[in-house]
């Protein structure tokens, strides 16, 4: 048995969890320039419409977000101008992080799911977002990099919010 | 007769002044919400859904159109049906799943069965019922009052004394053709539908979706994106012009630098993209000429028809309908519109544009949700800041994509079906 299979095997869910927390920590603070360091070069973030499959694609449905890394590092761009309005002044979040579960190794990637409810606080005016969220980690150098993220709404729709200005 | 209709207008027009107001009352006041419930939505065509989502008999959609719930299904000889979404008993909706494929509806509430028609098939203790029951129109789902479509796009009415889609349409239907006709076997709605909301009036949504002023200064981020894409920008200058359509319908039609699908290359679609939207073009030539072929392929089109849809054919093609839930609070859904026997290759960037710009989490358009619920906060002034201005190009011969011809082309029909007396 190589090393590598035997770091992927000693992989903890509580590790999973620091990550993720972290992750959520460095949205909540809107330190979004760091956020984006946590994912590879080939990353994707996608969130899917919700009367999709889960396992949907963006290259022949419509979805909410589909990034790949540049549209990813244009949109954190944006996030951080006074011209990007509806997030001028920001909006107040908090991400909150539960039920995560490491569901398989591939290669030198595990997936992860884990459940999510993420507050927008802005004019007055509070809306809630939950789902879950699946990852594709790269485990390596006592951390991970998101490979995948695909932000799974439980909602019908965004009829209560409106939009997903944030990253969820 | 409320105080505000006793006014006759909502509006403050002086053509030879240059003046066109509206009145910030028309997007706040629960009386005008309901003068429109009556006086537009009951009395106008409005879209319901476009004939590609029911591929194959038995299928079925619901959706909320007009204020009512409507059961859109394709019956089993292939016809489209519009059915009122309520059993006829007592009034439970029948139909409760939002798409999918049936065989017959049944209302779970006392298991009367109905045909994919809406027609009355079967109810339990039927020997309990008149003879002739199952016979009765009364027995069965109700269609709605009209229902009829052009070019794969269904809409539905419910005053049945309604003039025919056809001659409602009018002018539109040039501009339906040249976005069709993108198309060599017909448009077909891509799966995935976006469904969101604003916290504002709905025909702020009306006014934005047609309004070519705004996007230097609303979209700021997203034209720094594009610059920011290296090859995402064609050389072409934004121009173009506004046309106001009869009936409160409108159209910009105009060209713009970004990548179309049909067919406008940027340099960041490769050899590969280059070779497939020449063919495309190719055919467009072949089937239309050289003149129409370049209208398709290179402008792009906002076209809004009254008084709840819009058909933007940009990046991307978009169907948004949306309608009022309160004064300051509506409900849109949007969808994707592509050529059905379009390429992976195409429908892959059509898809990826899209999203660039268009829905709640593209670049541009939580700009727009945020634009327009702060004009609704706005609003809150109106007993003392009381006027819209929307006066920009009046008196021009040729209105150009952002002036505002077409929102008073849109105020002054609304305004007609506000205040008109009834007959």
């Amino acid at each position: 048995m190589s090393d590598g299979v035997t770091a992927m095997e000693a992989i903890a869910r509580t590790d999973v969890e620091d990550f993720l927390f972290a992750e959520a920590e460095l949205l909540d603070e809107w330190r979004l320039p760091e956020w984006l360091e946590l994912f590879t070069d080939d990353a994707i973030y996608y969130v899917p419409a919700t009367d999709l499959a889960v396992d949907a694609s963006p290259d022949n449905n419509l979805f909410y977000v589909a990034d790949d890394r540049f549209r990813l590092s244009e949109r954190v761009k944006r996030l951080m101008k006074r011209t990007a309005h509806a997030e001028f002044p920001h909006s107040r979040t908090r991400h909150l992080v539960s039920n995560v579960r490491i569901r398989k190794h591939v290669g030198d990637e595990i997936e992860v799911s884990s459940a999510f409810i993420t507050y927008r606080t802005k004019d007055g005016v509070t809306d809630t977002y939950f789902g879950s969220n699946r990852y594709r980690l790269v485990p390596g150098n006592g951390t991970f990099r998101i490979k995948e993220k695909r932000c799974l709404l439980d909602s019908e729709g965004l009829r209560a919010q409106g939009r997903v200005s944030i990253i969820l | 007769m409320n105080a505000f209709q006793r006014m006759n207008t909502a509006l403050m027009v002086d053509e030879s002044k240059k003046i066109f107001k509206v009145s910030r009352r028309a997007f706040v006041d629960p009386d005008i919400l309901e003068a429109e419930r009556a006086q537009i939505f009951d009395k106008c065509w409005l879209y319901l859904g476009h004939s590609s989502e029911l591929a194959k008999p038995g299928d079925f959609v619901t959706r909320s159109v007009g204020g009512r719930n409507i059961l859109f299904a394709r019956d089993g000889k292939g016809h489209l049906k519009a059915m009122l979404n309520t059993c006829p008993h007592r009034g439970a909706q029948v139909c409760r799943e939002k798409h999918g494929s049936a065989k017959s509806f049944q209302c779970f509430y006392h298991g009367w069965v109905f045909g994919l028609d809406g027609t009355l098939r079967s109810q339990p203790g039927d020997t309990s019922y008149a003879e002739d029951f199952k016979e009765r129109s009364t027995s069965s789902m109700q269609q709605v009052p009209r229902f009829e479509s052009y070019r794969d796009l269904n809409f539905i009415c419910f005053d049945k004394n309604v003039e025919s889609l056809s001659d409602y349409l009018g002018p539109v239907k040039e501009y339906l053709d040249v976005i069709c006709d993108q198309a060599e076997t017909g448009m077909t709605i891509v799966g995935g539908t976006q469904e969101y909301s604003m916290r504002a009036n709905w025909k702020l949504l009306t006014e934005n979706s047609i309004d070519g002023y705004h996007a230097l200064t609303t979209h700021a981020t997203y034209l720094d994106y594009l610059k920011a894409a290296s090859g995402a920008l064609a050389q072409v200058p934004f121009e173009g012009s506004a046309r106001d359509l009869g009936k409160g319908h409108a159209v910009l039609e105009y060209k713009a630098p970004w990548g179309r699908p049909v067919a406008q290359w940027i340099p960041s679609w490769g050899e590969e993209g280059k070779r497939e939207l020449a063919r495309l073009y190719e055919g467009l030539v072949n089937r239309f000429g050289k003149e129409r072929a370049d209208r398709i392929a290179t402008f792009n089109r906002n076209l809004f028809i009254f008084p709840n849809l819009v058909i933007n054919d940009i990046m991307a093609v978009t169907v948004r309908t949306y309608y009022p839930a309160a004064p300051d609070f509506m409900n849109i859904s949007a969808w994707a519109l592509a050529p059905r026997e379009e390429t992976e290759w195409a429908r892959k960037y059509r898809l990826f544009n899209f999203l660039e710009f268009l829905g709640p989490g593209g670049f541009a358009t939580p700009d727009d949700v945020e634009a327009l619920e702060q004009c609704q906060r706005g609003f809150r002034n109106s007993a003392e800041a009381q006027w819209n201005d929307i006066s920009k190009g009046m008196g021009k011969e040729n209105p150009s994509y952002d002036d505002e011809l077409q929102m008073r082309a849109f105020w002054s029909n609304w305004n007609d079906h506000v205040f008109k007396v009834p007959a």
